[in-house]
Parts: C-alpha cells; sequence; structure tokens
C-alpha cells in the first residue's frame, strides 16, 4: 500500500448526482507526485464533471478530496488556484485582444499602488518559458499567433501562478502533428520538473506515447486504473468503451467509376477576412470511391463545403455533378438531384432543433407526393411511418420515439438521424463534414461503416475531416488543403501522419491535378 | 477674430461634454455592459447640478459651488446608473431594452421633478426651467466661455488612459468586457467588474449633463432633454474605437460641428452660403450618420458586451 504522501492530489470516491443521471459514481483518481496521468473515457463518461468538482465548480454528494494526503475543501476555482490547481482547458480561456504577457499575468498582476509592473512580470515569464522550453512572444496579440503558441500561453498561466498540478483538457484537439509532438516534449519538461500533469484526453495512442498511468471512466463509473507499460492500447479501448472496438475501418479494395463531382477553379470569399477563402480548387470525386479533404480548422474547408452545397454563392469556377453544371443551382434543386449534406454543425445546418425528430427527418422531402397531398396538406401518417423505418434501421435512439424534440437527443443520435435521412435519400454525391464530430468511439465507428457502405454501393463521397485518424482510416484518396488551396495528394497506403502534417501546416506543398 | 474664438470656445466646450460621456461609455463597455442610457444619465445628473447651483444661489463662493455641483452631479449619475447595473448584471436583462427605458424616464422624471419644484415656489407657473445664477463661477476666462468643465475633461481623458492601460483595475476591467469566462476563471469577479463599469459611466455620464447644460445659457427647460447628446456621445465612443486617445480627437470633431450651428450666422462667407440654420443644427448627427455607417464596420467593440454573464454557463 503506497503511503499517502506520494500523491499530489487525490479524489476519492467521488459521487455527482444530477436530476435522472449518476454523472460521477463512486469515482476515485490517485495523481502522483511527478507523473503524467491520463483520464480516458468516452463523451459522458463522466471527465468534465470530475474537473468540475476538483475545480470547484460543483460539490460532490459523496467523497474527499485530498492534497498531499490532507483532506481540502473546495468550493470555488479560487480554491483550486490556491491550492496549485491549474487548468489548460479545451477552449482557451485567453483574451484575444490582449498581448500574451496581459494573459498570463491576468488575475495575479504584480502591481505598486494600483499601477501594473509588467517588466518584472516579462522577466519572469521570459525565465519560464526558457526553463520549460515553451517559445513565446511576450508582446505578440493572441488573435495574431498560432494555435499552439496560445496553447503556450495557457501553459505559462499555469506556470506563473506555480502550479504543482496542471490539468490539460483535451490539448492535442485543436493541434497539427508536429505541434501535437512539441506538447509531448514540453509535458515530459514539465513532468521531469517536478510537476503533476492530469492528461484528459480520448486518444489513446497520445495517452501511450505520453501518460505513466490511466484512468478510465465509463458511464459515470470507474473501471479501473493501469500502468501504460503494461498495457495495450485495444486493451484501454475496451475499459473504455465496454466491448472490443474495431480501429481499423474493414473496407475492400476500391473501384472508382464515373466522375459524380467535378469541381473546376472554385474560388469562394471569405467573411472573416478579405482574402478568398478558397482559391482556385479543382478536384474531382468518382462514383465507388471516399475523397478526404485534410486540413487544420479554418483553412477554407468550411467555405469549400458552402460552395459545393449552395450555402454560399461562388466568386468564380464551376460546378458539375453527374455531368451537369450545378454552379448556380438552389439548395433544393441540388439535393434532388442527387446531393446528399452532413454538415459540419448539426445544430445550425443541420437540424431543426426545436422541431421533433420526425419532422427534421422528413425535412428534404416533405414536399414530396408521398408527404404531402395534392391541397398542401401534410399527410402525417406517411410521415410518421417512414420516420419510424428510418429510427429502426439506423438505430436512432430518442426518449419518445418520431415526437422526440430535437433538441434534448444526444449529440450522437442527432448525428444519427442526419445520417439516416442523407443516406436514405439514395445520394449520388454524398458530402459529409466532420461527420464524427464529437462522437464516441462506438458512434464513430457505426458512421465510418455507413461512409464506407456508401462507396461500396456506387457513391461518391467527399468527406472533410480535421482528425488525422479518420483521414489515415477512412479515404481512398487524401487532398490536403491549406490556407484555401489543394496543396497535396496522397494516398493513405503511401503516406504518414507526420507527412500530412507538413502539408497541413503549410511547410510543403506540390502540384496537384484535379 | 473673434467669432474664430467662439468657435474655438463652444468647440471645446461640446468636445469635453463629448468626451467625458463618451469615456463613460467607454469604461461601462469595457467590462461589458452597453450603456444605451447616457442620454438619461446625462440629464438627470444635470438635474442634480442644476438643482444644487439653484440652491446655492449666486452668491457662494466659486470653488464650492464647482466642487458641490460636480459632486452631486456624479452621485445622481451614479444612483441614476444603478438601474442599469441591477436590471443588466443582476437580472440579466436585455441592455438596449434598459437603457432606452433609461432615457425614456430620464427626461420625464427630470421634467416632473423641475415642475413640481417651480409649482412649489409659484403655482401660476407651471415650468421646467431651472435656472443656475452661479453659472459664472464655472468659467476661468472672464469674458469668455471657457468652462473649468473643460479641465476636468482633460483631467478625465488623462486618467481613463491610466486607468485603462495601466493599472490592474483596467487591465480586469477589459477582460470582463472581451472574454469574461476568461477572467472568471483567473479568479476576477466579473459582476463586480461590471458593476464599477456601470457606475463609473453613471458618473462621467453625470458630469457631462451638467456641463453640457451650462454651456453658454444660463437656466435650462428640462422637457428638452439633452437633444441626443447621449447618443452623440456613444458615436464618438464608437468613432473612438474605445480608446480614450481617440475618443478625445472624435469628441474634437463632432464638437467642432455641433459649435458650427451655434455660431455660424457669426461668419460672413458662412452666412453668405445662404445655408438655412437648421442645416447647421443637423450636422453633427448627419456627420455622425456618415462616419458610422463608413467606419463601424471595421470597428472593434469588446467582444462579449451586451452579453448577460453567467457564471453556470461554460
Amino acid at each position: 500500500m503506497e503511503s499517502s504522501e506520494n500523491y499530489a492530489i487525490e479524489m476519492l470516491n467521488i459521487t455527482k448526482k444530477f436530476p435522472g443521471i449518476i454523472a460521477n459514481d463512486n469515482i476515485t483518481l490517485q495523481l502522483r507526485k511527478g507523473e503524467i496521468h491520463a483520464l480516458l473515457g468516452e463523451n459522458g463518461a463522466g471527465k468534465s464533471t470530475l474537473m468540475s468538482v476538483l475545480f470547484g465548480l460543483y460539490q460532490p454528494e459523496e467523497g474527499v478530496i485530498k492534497k498531499d494526503g490532507k483532506i481540502v475543501e473546495i468550493r470555488d476555482p479560487n480554491d483550486a488556484n490556491a491550492l496549485g490547481i491549474g487548468m489548460v482547458h479545451q477552449h482557451f480561456k485567453l483574451v484575444e485582444c490582449f498581448t500574451v504577457l496581459d494573459n498570463i499575468i491576468l488575475g495575479v498582476e504584480p502591481v505598486k499602488a494600483g499601477i501594473l509592473q509588467k517588466a518584472e512580470a516579462r522577466q519572469k515569464v521570459l525565465a519560464l518559458s526558457e526553463k520549460y522550453g515553451l517559445n513565446i512572444d511576450p508582446d505578440a496579440l493572441i488573435e495574431d499567433i498560432t494555435v499552439g503558441m496560445q496553447q503556450r500561453t495557457e501553459i505559462l498561466k499555469m506556470l506563473y501562478r506555480d502550479n504543482e498540478i496542471l490539468i490539460f483538457d483535451e490539448p492535442t484537439a485543436v493541434l497539427t502533428p508536429q505541434e501535437i509532438k512539441e506538447l509531448m516534449q514540453i509535458m515530459r519538461n514539465l513532468s521531469a520538473e517536478g510537476k503533476s500533469i492530469l492528461f484528459i484526453s480520448h486518444k489513446l495512442q497520445e495517452i501511450m506515447d505520453v501518460a505513466d498511468r490511466c484512468t478510465v471512466l465509463r458511464k459515470g463509473k470507474y473501471i479501473g486504473t493501469v500502468n501504460t507499460a503494461d498495457t495495450t492500447m485495444q486493451e484501454l479501448s475496451a475499459m473504455m468503451v465496454g466491448r472490443n472496438v474495431n480501429f481499423h475501418v474493414e473496407k475492400k479494395e476500391a473501384h472508382p467509376g464515373d466522375v459524380i463531382l467535378n469541381v473546376e477553379n472554385m474560388t469562394v470569399a471569405s467573411k472573416m477576412h478579405k482574402k478568398n477563402a478558397v482559391n482556385n480548387v479543382s478536384l474531382k470525386v468518382r462514383a465507388g470511391e471516399i475523397v478526404c479533404i485534410a486540413g487544420i480548422d479554418g483553412n477554407g474547408q468550411t467555405e469549400f463545403v458552402y460552395g459545393i452545397t449552395g450555402l454560399e454563392p461562388l466568386v468564380s469556377g464551376k460546378i458539375e455533378m453527374c455531368g451537369q453544371d450545378i454552379t448556380n443551382m438552389s439548395i433544393r434543386k441540388r439535393s434532388v438531384s442527387g446531393m446528399s449534406h452532413i454538415p459540419e454543425d448539426r445544430h445550425k445546418h443541420g437540424l431543426v432543433l426545436d422541431y421533433s425528430l420526425e419532422d427534421n427527418l422528413v425535412l428534404q422531402r416533405y414536399f414530396e407526393p408521398e408527404f404531402t397531398n395534392p391541397a398542401g396538406f401534410l399527410r402525417r401518417a406517411n410521415i410518421r411511418s417512414y420516420a419510424d423505418r428510418l429510427i429502426e434501421q439506423y438505430d436512432v435512439r430518442s426518449g419518445q420515439g418520431a415526437e422526440t424534440i430535437a433538441r434534448s437527443m444526444s449529440g450522437g443520435n442527432q448525428q444519427k438521424a442526419i445520417i439516416a435521412r442523407e443516406i436514405d435519400k439514395n445520394p449520388e454525391l454524398l458530402v459529409a463534414v466532420q461527420p464524427t464530430r464529437g462522437l464516441d468511439v462506438g458512434a464513430i465507428e457505426y458512421i465510418h461503416k455507413q461512409l464506407v457502405a456508401q462507396r461500396d454501393a456506387g457513391k461518391a463521397v467527399l468527406l472533410v475531416s480535421l482528425e488525422l485518424d479518420e483521414v489515415m482510416d477512412v479515404p481512398d484518396r487524401i487532398l490536403v488543403m491549406y490556407e484555401g488551396e489543394i496543396v497535396g495528394e496522397f494516398d493513405p497506403k503511401d503516406t504518414t501522419e507526420e507527412e500530412l502534417g507538413l502539408y497541413m501546416a503549410g511547410a510543403r506543398r506540390k502540384e496537384v491535378k484535379a | 477674430m473673434g467669432m474664430v474664438i467662439i468657435l474655438i470656445q463652444y468647440t471645446l466646450l461640446f468636445a469635453a461634454v463629448l468626451s467625458l460621456v463618451a469615456l463613460g461609455g467607454c469604461f461601462s463597455e469595457h467590462s461589458g455592459v452597453i450603456n444605451l442610457g447616457l442620454e438619461g444619465i446625462m440629464v438627470m445628473g444635470a438635474l442634480g447640478g442644476a438643482l444644487t447651483f439653484k440652491f446655492l444661489g449666486g452668491d457662494a463662493s466659486p470653488f464650492v459651488t464647482i466642487l458641490a455641483v460636480l459632486f452631486v452631479a456624479i452621485a445622481v449619475g451614479v444612483a441614476y446608473s444603478t438601474l442599469l447595473g441591477i436590471a443588466a448584471i443582476k437580472l440579466k436583462a436585455d441592455q438596449t431594452l434598459i437603457g432606452t427605458a433609461m432615457n425614456m424616464l430620464g427626461t420625464a422624471a427630470a421634467t416632473v421633478i423641475a415642475k413640481s419644484i417651480n409649482l412649489a415656489e409659484d403655482s401660476t407657473k407651471p415650468s421646467s426651467e431651472i435656472a443656475y445664477p452661479g453659472r459664472k463661477s464655472f468659467l476661468f476666462v472672464d469674458g469668455y466661455e471657457f468652462n473649468w468643465f473643460m479641465i476636468v475633461a482633460v483631467v478625465a481623458l488623462v486618467a481613463a488612459y491610466i486607468v485603462l492601460y495601466k493599472t490592474r483595475f483596467g487591465l480586469r476591467l477589459m477582460a470582463c468586457g472581451e472574454h469574461p469566462q476568461a477572467a472568471d476563471s483567473v479568479g476576477i469577479n466579473v459582476y463586480k467588474m461590471r458593476w464599477a463599469g456601470v457606475l463609473i459611466s453613471g458618473g462621467l455620464g453625470g458630469i457631462g449633463g451638467i456641463c453640457y447644460i451650462t454651456a453658454g445659457v444660463s437656466s435650462w427647460k428640462f422637457e428638452v432633454g439633452v437633444a441626443g447628446f447621449g447618443f452623440l456621445a456613444l458615436a464618438v465612443m464608437i468613432f473612438g474605437q474605445w480608446k480614450p486617445t481617440r475618443i478625445a480627437l472624435a469628441a474634437l470633431l463632432f464638437g467642432f460641428f455641433r459649435a458650427l450651428s451655434n455660431v455660424n450666422s457669426g461668419f460672413e462667407f458662412l452666412k453668405n452660403l445662404n445655408i438655412p440654420g437648421g442645416i447647421y443644427n443637423m450636422l453633427p448627427y448627419v456627420i455622425s450618420l456618415i462616419v458610422l455607417a463608413f467606419t463601424s464596420r471595421q470597428s472593434r467593440a469588446p467582444k462579449a458586451e451586451g452579453i448577460p454573464y453567467d457564471k453556470g454557463m461554460r
């Protein structure tokens, strides 16, 4: 039995209930001094709740928190901070129009008679950045620097406050592969200097790479804590999901047929800045293949899809689908002509959240004679039976079946509903934008299977993804987009994540012919 | 020559009013609360100041008069702005609506109060006009409209610059207007900072009000309110990009056009143009429309302004 003093922080038998749900059910998490400890679990497994308890945002019904073996009470984030607990949030808490330095000192500013002493703060920050290899420019504005540097700013915020326990909440989600490597090195440096690190993630590879131990949660329950040296990714994923998951997408050789989507010299304006978001892009997607647009968020993928689906007009260029010019076609016509769209933002473009599930399912077909009689009234009975069929076939789970309000459904089931609607239309072209965003491993596996099934049924699939696992696994062809242009084409079998990362970060490019 | 000096003195006077009130708006918005109620705050501050003048009479020493009037105008402005604070910060109501309500209430309440005071003195005179015999004590150059408020405005501008950019308070205040969740996560009490921003804007708005009604006249009819000056100050604030230095320049520009409407008849060449006086009166407002139409696209308001902060929402 290890003595309690070896732990930087212990959360013992924590139980936190919300109306109708036990978010944390008797969970124990023990963070050793100087270790990197991963917290693994699917969405809704209770990771966030547990961290909120640690930060005093929620008070647990049962259980205690110990720091260095002594019971402590944490009522609000200030208490946590006073105990030396700091966190890099998934969505950075940085003031965009402030400098890096101002953000670091905010809340613990050195002052004389109320006047800021920035020179003093700057020295401390520079010393810390040198010590831990955190390259930053203290005078740059947050809005002008890369995501990686923003994250280093967040880390410096914790170090500036002399935090001993550092929590990283899904820190790699927004980074390029190179930046992820840098971050891993930074985390190792920090732990070598005696900082204790809690690393929240659902990316198994990263946990295996960097963590010493891993605690797994599932559906609010504590499953176990393992040494990463003694386990495998398969074992971890089985602990996380409760069954064996097939990471590798099973698929046969692709047999590309006719060109279904042909984009020529497409240019789309940006709403954010004066430059064009998509610049002179040409590509083809054939029947029976999955083409993936990879890239870091914000490099024009969103606008590219808007252009194809008709949500934004083109500045110039031409789009053909099945040989038909659809450049100026309305969204309805595109949809009827065989385009399906699984949108990036399922709340904004995918569902009418306050409509029932059945109305959402029939949203693109309600005008067909099957669902509307000649007088213009909806055929409710037909809509219900159609919805019930989709719900059954695509395993969409909800509280009150077809009558459930879409808003009340879980993210995974909302996504399944959209996929059911879009795939059941039997499209020629399926445009899927980050179809697995925010979903757990089980749902991801399901969605990937559906995409491959569409491909095998001879449909053209255009996938836009930010997740490298997905980029490497699902498509037959990868196109990397950087600053609105296609900068490389790859066969997933002949490339590596590292190589893609260089192209995604703009460090390399090659000519691509459509 | 004489006309040029008059034009300058009025320009400076109106610029002083505009920059005081715009700074008020600037503090409130940097904390994250849109203060559309500046117009109403000005009226209430003006009423407080005018009544102080009235009760001190013309014989009190200039120094005492200035201090007392300033103090009361600030106090009334701060008190009135608590309405915005309670509704916008505590009750998380829609800030645009509260501001509009405060403007309507401000002029109406000031009129009622002024009238009832006048009626109590002389039941045959139901007027909302308040005279301030001590106004002269506000002039520091005899015979000209160079007003102590100009000094107050300069002091306020310098102080605002230092407070916003050089102090801990300023850094925290602006963080609350930009990203309150970030401020909260480092232990800053967003609600307190927003209260501070709103109350400061109340105080500055109050001074702006009394300054406006004492510019060149020695009595004021309160049913006219402050004739949209609070809104003009908001235009100055936006044109000034929420920065004290630029607010000062914007205030001079708008102040100049406002002054022109007072003194245009004194210039021969303007008179020869034969433009009706109404056009000059419109100028500052028309200019503000044009300027905002062209510049507001690039303007960078505090990001979180207008959004009530709720600790529970993360």
